[in-house]
């Protein structure tokens, strides 16, 4: 009877933690309170950028000749810039670029880095070496000259932006890899999958990759932030979106020659960026918190 | 026809200090059904030799042969039908389950890789047979391996080697990392799997106890070198060489009336890294003469008794 009874107590343990990684992970972050904070107000950008059209009370170049470098009032959110655009508009579509910008870059350079630091792991020996002697050259432009240098040459489409945004990241997310699968290359898990004769690309990729991804995942997600802020730098120095697409760094450029007569101008956009950036990274933070293997039961 | 050849083995490392010797000039032979039992210190190589004999690492030197096939050097599809033949059992269940596996699906992979099943529910069968067979309940099976104990996780280990129905698993110390009433449990499933379905064992493990208790031969290495081969009742009855006699006298004893006489080994065990020629045991061996210096060689002392020292004779 008491048998039963403590099988019973286990067996609802074993159904409980049937959920998968992926969702425990994501309930992790839930409980986490800075985290939960980042997701909200994330959420809130991103869904008042995504339904811009339905959200914004004006059209997105419509110009109110009457009322230009109007301060904040009930008709203007944010007021208008010098050409009578209502600002509170243009910062929600410009939102679009910014976040879009950040998301492209970021996953196209973690991406990029991920597969070159997975080859450059698992093969080791000469190919190793090559590879971390590109990064180390690589990584020792600053990224942000390596950026102007690209969207300079390829000039200033989105794709080429997002190129030119995510080449800065690659050699991080390489090194990060490389370094998480030199840790884990000798666990025996691999080994046995050799044994099992998995392929070399399946050990690579269906063994070894989601073990040591997290790391990335987590960088990846606090890029975002960066990217986008080094979106708005591009933009303000003149690369990357051009006028009079709205985006957020260009917006800044723009209003950088009225900073002392009209401030809200800089403020808005600038204000935004933070919150956006400081958004993604609490989320960030919870991610790596939710991610550590030391504190999954 | 034995079942396992091993000829004259070499595996050498590169380490910046010169040469590791982990498995040095190393032959024995294991037949169908049987155990042997490697023992021997940490480093001595024992492990190295059970992963170079499955082809998880390369050979520097030496044959080995699984039923007369010279598999030294086989690759692609060739290497695949070996390893149908050769698995292994890895020592620490914590490491050798990859932790974001089911170990439902763990246990799949290898009857995927298989190629004799045809359909889902042919591969859910025999993953259902194998699961049944090591032990592992109906309600696990979903789960992660950080979710199950050491015990139950070495069951994994070992239906995974069974999935591919081998005919010889590598035991690398398969239970050195359990505690002991698991270890038993873990040791009768072995020998129960050996008697239902034939396999040969090699089992690695420094645990003289254990050794004793399921092989039929025993392999003493010292530093990567063979030092007395025997069958087992007889190594334990017959010690012969003096590392193997210190090694043996050091089994803890339950009898508190008759405390055992030890052999106390002095000094450190002498360096793998370009070892001298000679008995390597030499620096520690309290019999140790001017003619210990030249090459040793494992010699015929009594009827398969093998053992390699030149003194035998003056000091048993």
């Amino acid at each position: 009877m008491i048998r039963r009874k403590k099988k019973g107590a286990y067996d609802q343990y074993i159904k409980s933690s049937k959920s998968s990684l992926f969702a425990e992970t994501m309930q992790r972050i839930w409980e986490n309170p800075g985290a939960r904070v980042g997701i909200v107000l994330l959420a809130v950008i991103v869904l008042a950028c995504l339904f811009a059209p339905l959200v914004a009370p004006y059209g997105v170049n419509d110009m109110d000749i009457q009322n230009m470098f109007a301060g904040p009032s009930a008709q203007h959110l944010c007021g208008t810039d010098g050409m009578g655009r209502d600002l509170f508009t243009r910062l929600l579509y410009g939102g679009r670029y910014s976040l879009a910008l950040g998301l492209c870059a970021a996953i196209f350079g973690s991406v990029a880095g991920t597969i070159i630091g997975s080859v450059a792991g698992y093969f080791g020996g000469k190919t190793e070496t090559l590879i971390m002697r590109i990064m180390d050259i690589w990584s020792s432009l600053p990224s942000i000259l390596l950026c102007i240098l690209i969207s300079a040459v390829l000039g200033s489409g989105f794709f080429n932006t997002v190129l030119a945004l995510s080449v800065g990241n690659v050699p991080i997310g390489v090194r990060l890899i490389r370094g998480q699968i030199l840790a884990e290359r000798s666990r025996e898990y691999l080994e046995a999958a050799e044994s099992i004769k998995c392929s070399k690309i399946s050990i690579m990729f269906r063994h070894l990759l989601p073990n040591v991804v997290s790391p990335v995942i987590v960088d990846a997600t606090m890029g975002i932030g960066m990217t986008i802020t080094m979106a708005a730098a591009l933009s303000y120095i003149g690369l990357g979106v051009q006028p009079p697409t709205p985006e957020w760094g260009a917006m800044l450029a723009d209003a950088r020659t009225h900073i002392l007569n009209y401030p809200h101008l800089i403020m808005f956009p600038g204000l935004i960026i933070a919150l956006t950036v400081l958004a993604i990274n609490l989320i960030g933070d919870g991610l790596r918190d939710a991610m550590d293997p030391k504190l999954r039961k | 026809m034995s079942l396992i050849e091993v000829r004259n083995l070499k595996k050498y490392f590169k380490v910046p200090a010169g040469l590791n010797h982990a498995v040095d000039d190393v032959s024995f032979t294991i037949e169908k059904g049987e155990t042997l039992g490697v023992v021997g210190e940490s480093g001595c190589g024992k492990s190295t030799l059970g992963r170079t004999m499955i082809r998880l690492q390369e050979a520097t030197e030496g044959q080995i042969f699984l039923n007369g096939q010279d598999i030294t050097h086989v690759k692609g599809r060739e290497l695949d039908k070996i390893r149908d033949k050769m698995q292994i059992v890895f020592q620490d269940p914590y490491s050798s389950l990859n932790p974001r596996i089911r170990i439902e699906s763990t246990i799949k992979e290898p009857l995927k890789h298989s190629g004799r099943f045809h359909g889902k529910a042919e591969l859910q069968e025999e993953a259902n047979r194998l699961m049944e067979l090591v032990g592992i309940d109906e309600r696990l099976r979903q789960s992660y391996p950080h979710e199950l104990d050491g015990g139950r996780r070495q069951r994994v280990g070992i239906a995974r080697a069974l999935a591919l129905n081998p005919e010889f698993i590598v035991c690398d110390e398969p239970v050195s990392a359990l505690d002991v009433s698991i270890q038993a449990q873990v040791l009768n499933l072995l020998m129960d799997l050996q008697d239902q379905m034939g396999i040969a064992y090699m089992f690695v493990t420094h645990d003289l106890s254990v050794v004793r208790h399921i092989s039929d031969h025993i392999c003493v290495m010292y530093l990567g070198q063979l030092v007395e081969k025997a069958p087992a009742e007889e190594l334990f009855a017959h010690t012969l060489h003096p590392y193997t006699k210190a090694l043996l006298s050091a089994i803890p004893s339950t009898d508190i009336f008759h405390p055992m006489k030890r052999v106390r080994l002095k000094g450190e065990i002498t360096s793998p890294i370009n070892p001298e020629p000679g008995c390597r045991f030499a620096a520690r061996c309290p019999y140790a003469k001017e003619e210990c210096r030249q090459p040793q060689k494992l010699q015929e002392a009594e009827k398969n008794h093998y053992v390699s020292c030149c003194r035998l004779k003056e000091i048993s």
